[in-house]
C-alpha cells in the first residue's frame, strides 16, 4: 500500500519550568492511502502530541520537534514554515477534535464556520461555498441543512456539532483526516453516529484516517491497523486482528483485559493496570511500562527493549519478544 | 426585543422614582436652605422667600407637589441662580460634559482594548508586564490625585498644556486622561484575561486546523469573542466616568454639567439638585439598556425576549 503518511522518528519535547518533557520520544508509524489507523494508549501516553505535531498545531516555544521526520505526500511537514503549513491545513488533512461543545466558535453561525476553510482554500465566492456548505451539512446527515446553515452553535445538540466538525474537517476533500478522540465526549448511541459519518466520509472520499482514541471498542469498529503507545513511544503496532487477537507486548495485553467483553463471565473481573506511567521529564533508561509490568526482567529496566518484527504488519517493542526470552521461557 | 426594551423601560421608571424619592428626603435632610448666606438675611425675608417657593409647607406635601410638576415635565426654576429653569441650566451646561464624557468614554474603550489584546498576545513578555504594571498603577490611583498630578508636571511645569480651562481640543487632553486612566486600566486587564482565555479555546484550534491565517483567525474568531466582557462593563464604566467627571469638571474649572451639580449642593438649591440627580440616573440607565442590547449583538447565545427557538 501506498504511504500517504509517513512518521519516522518523531520526538517531541516541551520545555517547562523544571526541565524539558518528552512527550513523544522516536515515533514511527505510517497511514496507508484510504486507510484508518488507530492510535491508542492513556492519557500522557503522547498520541495527541503525535497528532497535534503533524498539524503543527502546538505552539512553539513550548514544544519542539527535536528530531524525526512527517513525510506527507513526499514533502517532509517538519520543515514547513507557518504560511506553508495554512496552505496544508484544512485543504490536504483536516482534524476532528474531542470537545464538539467547546471547539466551535460560539458567536459565528455554523454556516460560516464551514464555509472559511472552502473559501480559502478553493477561491470559491460566498454563493458557492455556501451551497458546497449546505452539501457538507447534507453529507453529515444534518437535517434541515439549509435553515441549519443559518444557526449557531447554541442550537445544536453536541452530536450534531460533531457533525459540523466532520463537515468542517472534510469540506475541502483533505487526504487525511485526523480525528482526536472525537467520541469520547459524546454518549454511546451518538458515538456510533459519528463513527458511522466517519465511515460513510472515508468511503465516499476515501480520506485516510488517523483516530486518537483510548476506546478500544471504537478501534474495532472502525480501523486497519492499530498504534498502541505508551510514555511517548509506539510499544506495538499491527493490524487490528493481530493486536486484538495476538497482542504481544504486555501494556497491549493489558489494555485488553482491563475492558469488558460481552463473552464475560459474571464473575470474572476486570483487570485493572496498576501503577502511573512514568514522568517524562526524566524518562526511564530501559522500557518505559517495566514498572508498571509483571512480567518485567532485569533487562527492561536498563535498556530500552528493540523491535521485534513479527509478521509484515505487526511489531512489538518487547524484551519478552527477544529469542533469548523466548529459550527462557520453554525452558 | 420590543418587548424586552418595554419591560427594561418600566423597571427605569420604577427605579427612577425611587431615585427621586431617596434624593428627596436626604436632600431634605441637609441642613440649611437655599436662602441662607455670609450675610444676614432678615427672618422676615427668609420667611417669604420660603414661602414663595413653597419652602414652608411639609415634606409630604412638598414632596408631592414636585412630583406632580415632574409628571408634567416641569422641572423647577433654580432657587439660587434667579430666573433661570432647572432644564435650561442642565442643557445649557450638559455640552462640555458630553464631549468630555464621550471622549473619555472612546479612549478609555479603544486604548483598554489595545493594551489589553497586546499584553494578551505578548502573554509574559516585556509588553504584557509593562502594560500590566500601569494597569494596576492606573486602578490604584484616584482620578483626583491623577488630574493634579497632571496639572502640575504636564501644565504648570512642562507648560504643554493649559491648567484650566476648556476653549481649544488641547484643553480636553489632561481632563480626558484623568478621566479615562482608570477605565483603560480595568478593560485592559479584563480584555487581556478574557483574550487570553479564547486564545487558548478549543475553537481557535479549529479556526487553526482549517489553514485559516492569523489576522484572519484574530480578527474573526478572538477579538469579537475576546470583547465580551468588555461590553458588560460598558455600563458600569459609563457611570464610572460621569460620576469621576464630577470631580474633574471642579479640577480643571470646566462649567459642565459637574460643577453645576456640585455647587448646586452647596447652594442648597433644592430643584437644580433634584433635576441634576435626575438627568444622571437617566444617563446611566440608559447605558445600561445600550450595553444589554449590544451584548445580544454581539453574543448569538443571548436572547433579550423570549422569542422562538430556531
Amino acid at each position: 500500500m501506498q504511504p500517504i503518511l509517513q512518521v519516522k522518528d518523531l520526538q517531541v519535547s516541551f520545555q517547562v519550568r523544571g526541565g524539558e518533557v518528552k512527550a513523544v520520544r522516536g515515533v514511527n508509524f505510517e497511514v496507508g492511502k484510504g486507510e484508518a489507523v488507530a492510535i491508542v494508549g492513556e492519557s500522557g501516553s503522547g498520541k495527541s502530541v503525535t497528532a497535534q505535531t503533524i498539524m503543527r498545531l502546538i505552539p512553539s516555544p513550548p514544544s519542539i520537534i527535536k528530531s524525526g521526520e512527517i513525510i506527507f505526500q513526499g514533502n517532509d511537514l517538519t520543515r514547513k514554515t507557518d504560511k506553508e503549513m495554512e496552505a496544508i491545513r484544512g485543504k490536504d488533512i483536516g482534524m476532528i477534535f474531542q470537545d464538539p461543545m467547546t471547539s466551535l466558535n460560539p458567536t459565528i453561525k455554523v454556516g460560516k464556520q464551514i464555509t472559511e476553510g472552502l473559501i480559502k482554500h478553493q477561491n470559491l465566492s460566498a454563493k458557492e461555498a455556501k451551497e458546497q456548505g449546505i452539501e457538507m451539512l447534507k453529507l453529515v446527515g444534518i437535517p434541515n441543512a439549509e435553515s441549519r446553515f443559518n444557526q449557531y452553535p447554541h442550537e445544536f445538540s453536541g452530536g450534531m456539532r460533531q457533525r459540523v466538525m466532520i463537515a468542517i474537517a472534510l469540506a475541502c476533500r483533505p487526504s487525511l483526516l485526523i480525528a482526536d478522540e472525537p467520541t469520547t465526549a459524546l454518549d454511546v448511541t451518538i458515538q456510533a453516529q459519528i463513527l458511522n459519518v466517519m465511515k460513510d466520509m472515508q468511503k465516499k472520499f476515501g480520506t485516510s484516517i488517523i483516530l486518537i482514541t483510548h476506546d478500544l471498542g471504537v478501534v474495532a469498529d472502525m480501523c486497519d491497523r492499530v498504534v498502541v503507545m505508551y510514555a511517548g513511544k509506539v510499544v506495538e503496532t499491527g493490524t487490528k486482528w493481530e493486536i486484538f487477537q495476538n497482542p504481544q507486548h504486555p501494556y497491549t495485553r493489558g489494555l485488553l483485559r482491563s475492558m469488558p467483553r460481552l463473552d464475560q463471565k459474571k464473575n470474572e473481573k476486570l483487570i485493572p493496570i496498576i501503577g502511573t506511567p512514568p514522568d517524562l521529564i526524566k524518562p526511564p533508561a530501559g522500557c518505559g511500562f517495566c514498572a508498571r509490568c509483571d512480567e518485567a526482567m532485569r533487562i527492561c529496566e536498563q535498556v530500552d527493549p528493540e523491535v521485534t518484527q513479527l509478521s509484515d504488519t505487526h511489531m512489538s517493542r518487547c524484551w519478552l519478544l527477544h529469542p533469548m526470552a523466548q529459550e527462557v521461557k520453554s525452558s | 426585543m420590543v418587548r424586552f426594551i418595554l419591560s427594561k423601560f418600566f423597571y427605569m421608571i420604577v427605579s427612577l422614582f425611587i431615585l427621586i424619592s431617596v434624593t428627596f428626603v436626604l436632600m431634605k435632610a441637609i441642613p440649611g436652605n437655599p436662602f441662607m448666606s455670609e450675610k444676614a438675611v432678615p427672618p422676615s425675608i427668609q420667611q417669604h422667600l420660603m414661602a414663595k417657593y413653597g419652602l414652608d409647607k411639609p415634606l409630604y406635601e412638598q414632596y408631592l407637589k414636585y412630583l406632580g410638576n415632574l409628571a408634567r415635565g416641569d422641572f423647577g426654576i433654580s432657587m439660587k441662580m434667579k430666573d433661570q429653569g432647572v432644564s435650561d441650566l442642565i442643557w445649557g451646561s450638559f455640552g462640555p460634559s458630553l464631549r468630555l464624557g464621550i471622549i473619555a468614554i472612546v479612549v478609555s474603550i479603544v486604548v483598554g482594548i489595545g493594551l489589553g489584546m497586546l499584553a494578551a498576545l505578548y502573554h509574559r513578555k516585556l509588553i504584557d508586564n509593562v502594560a500590566m504594571i500601569l494597569a494596576v498603577i492606573g486602578m490604584s490611583v484616584p482620578s483626583f490625585v491623577l488630574a493634579s498630578l497632571l496639572q502640575f508636571y504636564l501644565a504648570q511645569k512642562a507648560g504643554i498644556f493649559k491648567v484650566m480651562g476648556l476653549n481649544g481640543p488641547l484643553d480636553y487632553v489632561l481632563p480626558v486622561m484623568a478621566l479615562s486612566a482608570q477605565p483603560i486600566a480595568f478593560i485592559a486587564r479584563l480584555a487581556r484575561s478574557s483574550m487570553l482565555e479564547v486564545l487558548h479555546s478549543e475553537y481557535i484550534k479549529t479556526a487553526k486546523a482549517k489553514g485559516l491565517a492569523w489576522p484572519i483567525i484574530m480578527w474573526r474568531h478572538v477579538i469579537r469573542n475576546g470583547i465580551m466582557p468588555v461590553v458588560t462593563y460598558v455600563g458600569p464604566m459609563t457611570a464610572n466616568i460621569i460620576t469621576g467627571s464630577v470631580v474633574i469638571e471642579q479640577i480643571f474649572g470646566i462649567g459642565g454639567l459637574g460643577k453645576i451639580f456640585v455647587s448646586s449642593i452647596s447652594n442648597r438649591d433644592y430643584t437644580l439638585i433634584m433635576g441634576v440627580t435626575i438627568f444622571y440616573g437617566i444617563i446611566l440607565m440608559v447605558a445600561r439598556l445600550l450595553t444589554d442590547i449590544a451584548y445580544a449583538f454581539i453574543d448569538p447565545r443571548i436572547k433579550l425576549s423570549k422569542g422562538k427557538e430556531g
